[in-house]
């Protein structure tokens, strides 16, 4: 589903270079739940604007659902639903259910097969209430559940989540990651979560990769990381602070 | 192509008509702000018999070509001059992550009908020119109309294009697209020589209504093109329009996003 | 965009203090608050050079046809067109600059009816500072890039020069003036964007921006000649270029507009008060 094969991106800032990710070598196959864990500047972001096509690698090659990103945007869009938690990805003075029409006819979805997607999320992410409301009126929560809705009301294979949870109360949390695991577990949508919050990647990832510095370092399964330790906090501290191997 | 942007401007046109008192102000304002500008040319023509060798009536054909064209252009491609606004608020991200071509989206963003009032009033200000100068070459004046629309989009996509590079100034764009707009609302007689010489072979604007309208006219290029050349003005605006094509992708592909 | 007085809560208030320092402090203040647009200023300085030129030679072909049309020669006709763009800026001629619609609606605006000091002589020393700063930034590029291609002329001696600084003062009075009366209304609408729109036709058509009143025929001209706006742009260029002392006319328009910019303020805050906004 995804493939990087020394993928790495780098920025000129005030004349000097910033390799937000450098040599980065991974694939993820269909139907996984991975994890993206690092500390803030890691790289992360610009991982996941490269497996959109936003951002165009500077080395490397990547590929996703057999597609290069940068060249082929529009028409990996329709197979890719991205989520950013710290902006929206609706439009802001449209009310939801505006947004999601437009979606609709934007990724060309079927009206019956829409139809049915929107109830069954409606029920499943308690849309109902604020359906009518334009998003800048929305709460985080709310907007939230709304702009996860909208990543996948056109049933994309590959679901990318930049920092889904971030600002979320506890109950909010809950719910999304309720929601996450059932759309991996029941639709097998592949799934590639970037967080800061371990509950995320204790309740939710069979595999998790660690970046730090822009390189990977630590693919495995989440037993492989806690390596019999009993808290993921201590593992993730230890693994930022000090040196990744 | 043409579908997402009827969609998207149709669902921006329900946005503004939502208040329909507020929208036909606004569309009436922009009917009176444009008629500055024939205003100007009036005033002159109290002054005077002639501009750069044409009467008014024929300075008239000359603004309303060049003015439907660039309002039409303003209408529906001037939203495009909002890049750098874009990327700094990050919403370029979303736009990039949509199955429909930058471009189209963000030509369409806040799409604002109201500026149809321009638009009406120099469909008139030609209309009254074309009964005023019973023209032979009429056929081309939709043409030419056109034409300029073709150009004038193409320095849209330019102006945003540039934004990509010049995301702390994006009010330079202006001078260039606004200053085409008014430059070729005069006969381009008036102008320096070699300003119309650039303007002819490097930027094409003569192209939008001077050649093209001395052809009309049935009147002599002051700089000695042949008669033929206004005919020209399908190839000058496709060339430009690929070539601002070329600059837009130029511009997507080298996006940096914003570091969070 | 810069709004009108904040951070100023903090200025020391003690009165003898504020009655020297204040107003030269804001307009300090206006200066540097401005200055953090520097990239903005001068892309206005090059859409307003290229509009000169464009405009000047407009003027030069009707003052080819017409030479001594309207009592100017054909440069000065193009010091016309290069000066007054230089006068965009300062002077604030597509409106708005003074921020406080934006507080209106947010409700700040109670804060700054508060204070000590009258809201309309406040925005007015900041808005002088803001058109000192434009003055500089926005104003010298167009000048000397006229200069440079077409060659203008400019006020014979020191007098005449002191008597174009007098009348540009006085026209950005007059200019402040007007916008702080339609900033005000925006208290008494719903939707601001149509007087703002009236508002920018008055002050580019009938200041002379868009073309020299000299020139309007008629009743038009006279008109336009006794309107304020004419204080903003076409008295200061006549001082300029030596054809016309028109001060005691600008100063009778800054009179009457501050004035009523006065009776607006005690307007606004009955109803910020009595009415709660
Ligand atoms: N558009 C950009 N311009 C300059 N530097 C950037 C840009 N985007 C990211 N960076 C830099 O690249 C590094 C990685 O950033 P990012 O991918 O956003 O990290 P993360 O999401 O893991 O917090 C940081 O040092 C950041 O400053
Ligand atoms: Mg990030």
């Amino acid at each position: 589903m995804i493939e990087l094969q020394g993928a790495g991106r780098s920025f000129k800032v005030k004349r000097q270079v910033v390799h937000a990710v450098q040599d980065l070598t991974f694939r993820v196959e269909p139907g996984e739940f991975v994890g993206y864990l690092g500390p803030n500047g890691a790289g992360k972001s610009t991982t996941i604007k490269m497996l959109c096509g936003i951002l165009t690698p500077t080395s490397g090659r990547v590929r996703v659902a057999g597609l290069d990103p940068s060249r082929k945007r529009t028409t990996l869009a329709r197979r890719i639903g991205v989520v950013f938690g710290q902006r929206t990805t609706l439009w802001w003075d449209l009310p939801l259910k505006d947004s999601f029409e437009l979606i609709r006819l934007l990724y060309k979805v079927d009206r019956k097969l829409f139809a049915s997607r929107l109830e069954e999320m409606v029920e499943t992410l308690d849309l109902a209430e604020f359906l009518a409301r334009p998003v800048r009126q929305l709460s985080l929560g709310q907007r939230m559940r709304g702009d996860l809705a909208a990543a996948l009301l056109h049933g994309p294979d590959l679901l990318v989540l930049d920092e889904p949870t971030i600002g979320l109360d506890v109950v909010s949390k809950a719910g999304i990651r309720d929601f996450l695991q059932r759309t991996n577990a029941e639709r097998g949508t592949t799934v590639l979560l970037t967080t800061h919050d371990l509950g995320d990647i204790e309740r939710l990832c069979r595999r998790v990769m660690v970046i730090d510095h822009g390189r990977l370092g630590f693919d495995g399964t989440l037993e492989d990381l806690m390596a019999g330790q009993s808290s993921l906090e201590e593992v993730v501290t230890r693994l930022y602070t000090g040196s990744l191997q | 192509m043409v579908r997402s942007y009827v969609l998207l401007a149709w669902t921006w046109t329900r946005a503004a008509t939502a208040y329909p008192v507020s929208f036909a102000l606004m569309t009436v304002f922009g009917l009176v702000v444009a008629g500055m500008d024939l205003a100007v040319i009036l005033i002159i023509f109290a002054n005077t018999t002639s501009l750069g060798g044409f009467g008014r009536e024929e300075v008239l054909f000359l603004y309303g070509t060049a003015s439907l064209a660039f309002t039409l252009a303003d209408l529906l491609f001037s939203n495009l001059d909002r890049v750098s606004q874009h990327i700094r608020a990050g919403s370029l991200d979303t736009v990039l992550i949509r199955p429909v071509s930058a471009w189209i989206q963000l030509a369409t963003d806040r799409f604002f009908p109201a500026r149809i009032g321009r638009v009406l009033q120099a469909a008139a200000v030609l209309w009254y020119a074309v009964a005023a100068l019973e023209l032979e070459r009429l056929w081309m004046v939709p043409l030419m109309v056109v034409c300029g629309l073709v150009i004038f989009a193409a320095l849209w996509t330019f102006a945003g294009a540039l934004q990509f590079v010049l995301t702390d100034a994006p009010e330079v764009v202006n001078a260039f697209t606004y200053g085409s707009g008014a430059y070729v609302q005069h006969p381009l007689s008036i102008y320096g020589k070699e300003l119309v010489r650039a303007t002819t072979f490097v930027l094409p604007l003569a192209f939008v209504n001077w050649l093209p309208g001395l052809y009309v006219l049935g009147r002599r290029d002051p700089l000695g093109l042949p008669s033929w050349a206004g005919l020209l003005a399908p190839a000058a605006a496709l060339i430009l329009l690929a070539l601002s094509g070329l600059a837009w992708r130029q511009g997507i592909r080298h996006y940096r996003s914003t570091g969070s | 965009m810069p709004t009108c007085g904040h951070g100023l809560l903090s200025f020391p208030h003690a009165p003898e203090v504020t009655a020297i320092y204040l107003y030269p402090t804001l307009i300090l203040y206006g200066f540097r608050k401005h200055a953090t647009y520097v990239w903005a200023a001068l892309a206005g300085a090059f859409t307003n050079s290229v509009f000169g030129i464009l405009r000047a030679y407009v003027l030069i072909a009707l003052w080819q046809a017409r030479p001594h049309l309207g009592g100017y020669d054909v440069v000065d006709a193009v010091t016309f067109c290069f000066v007054t763009q230089a006068m965009i800026g300062p002077m604030q001629l597509f409106g708005g600059g003074l921020g406080i619609p934006e507080r209106i609606r947010s409700g700040d605006i109670a804060l700054d009816l508060v204070r000590p000091a009258s809201l309309q002589a406040w925005t007015l020393a900041e808005d002088l500072g803001r058109a000192a700063y434009l003055l500089v930034v926005r104003g010298l590029p167009p000048t000397l890039l006229g200069a440079l291609l077409f060659g203008l002329t400019h006020p014979d001696g020191p007098d005449r020069w002191a008597l174009f600084g007098l009348s540009f003062l006085l026209g950005v009075v007059v200019s402040f003036a007007w916008r702080y009366l339609v900033a005000l209304s925006v208290c008494w609408l719903i939707d601001e964007r149509g007087v703002a729109t009236v508002s920018m036709i008055l002050m580019t058509f009938f200041s002379g921006l868009a073309l020299p009143l000299t020139i309007f025929p008629g009743w038009l001209g006279e008109l336009a000649r006794s309107l304020p706006f004419a204080a903003m742009v076409q008295v200061p260029i006549d001082v300029y270029l030596g054809k016309g002392d028109g001060l005691a006319f600008q100063v009778l328009w800054a009179a009457v507009l501050l004035a009523l910019g006065a009776a607006g303020t005690r307007l606004v805050r009955h109803k910020v008060v009595i009415q709660g906004g």
